[in-house]
């Protein structure tokens, strides 16, 4: 089944916090190899934990009509206003930017605007999915 | 085109326990990227990284030669195939160009083929 067509310009709720801890941070280096010493920024795609969340809520939406196994990641960009740094409490919202169909598969394009605690934007994450169609 | 100074190129190892780290330390429990079984039944040939994996490693890979952390600002590119991660592993091979004095072009590759489509890092100024 196709995605529900009034997608388009969506905007979900927030997220709820996130706080960025040592842990958190110290994991995804050292699952990237990332080279990393207690103090430094957090690596420049760890805002996708946040963003995750939020695109998440999108796919788990029944009414959006999204099935999970046939999403694929098509595109990621990220534009950093500052390095995400432990302490942070990250909230993500996702706007629903764009919705396309190209032979029965639907684009479905997404922002997230990641702020912190006092309602800065911190990150925008902007990411691209491929809902294939169903095999006839 | 001539003139760009080329950054050295780097080979990153990439193996399923890599995989296993990255899905709990982001939260993509997706099991495409460690069940072997799971991946075949949809059609793959085996595990595949997560895209956000070889991404992760494109900004390791511009931390490292720029030497610095936290430089990136802005970092994206399309995940046009792939990273097949065999029970042996594989390896991703990432290599940069200079584009003007604050962006990076990378050519990203595993087993011989462009696994992101026009990867790209730009500097902080």
């Amino acid at each position: 089944m196709a995605v529900d067509a009034s997608l388009a310009g969506r905007i979900f709720p927030p997220t709820p916090p996130y706080d960025v801890t040592e842990r958190a941070v110290s994991d995804f280096a050292v699952a990237t190899g990332t080279p990393y010493t207690i103090g430094d920024p957090a690596p420049a795609t760890f805002p996708i934990v946040v963003a995750f969340r939020a695109m998440q809520a999108l796919l788990a939406d029944p009414e959006v009509g999204i099935e999970l196994h046939r999403v694929v990641h098509g595109q990621q960009r990220f534009v950093h206003e500052r390095p995400v740094a432990v302490g942070d409490r990250l909230t993500a919202t996702l706007t629903v930017s764009g919705l396309r169909q190209i032979a029965g598969t639907d684009i479905v394009t997404t922002s997230s605007a990641i702020t912190d605690q006092v309602g800065v934007l911190v990150s925008t994450a902007e990411a691209t999915l491929v809902h294939r169609a169903e095999a006839e | 085109m001539t003139g760009q100074p080329t950054l050295s190129p780097a080979t990153y190892p990439v193996v399923r326990a890599d995989l296993v780290a990255y899905a709990a330390a982001s939260g993509d429990p997706n099991p495409i990227h460690q069940d072997p079984d799971v991946a075949r039944g949809v059609g793959l040939p085996d595990v595949i990284a997560h895209g956000m994996y070889t991404l992760a490693l494109v900004a390791r890979y511009v931390d490292e030669q720029v030497g610095a952390p936290g430089r990136i600002a802005e970092l994206g590119a399309k995940f046009t195939k792939p990273v097949v991660v065999p029970e042996s592993g594989t390896e991703v091979e990432i290599e940069g160009t200079w584009r003007d004095e604050r962006t990076i072009a990378l050519r990203v590759t595993c087993a011989g083929e462009r696994v992101l489509g026009n990867p790209v890092a730009v500097l902080r100024g």
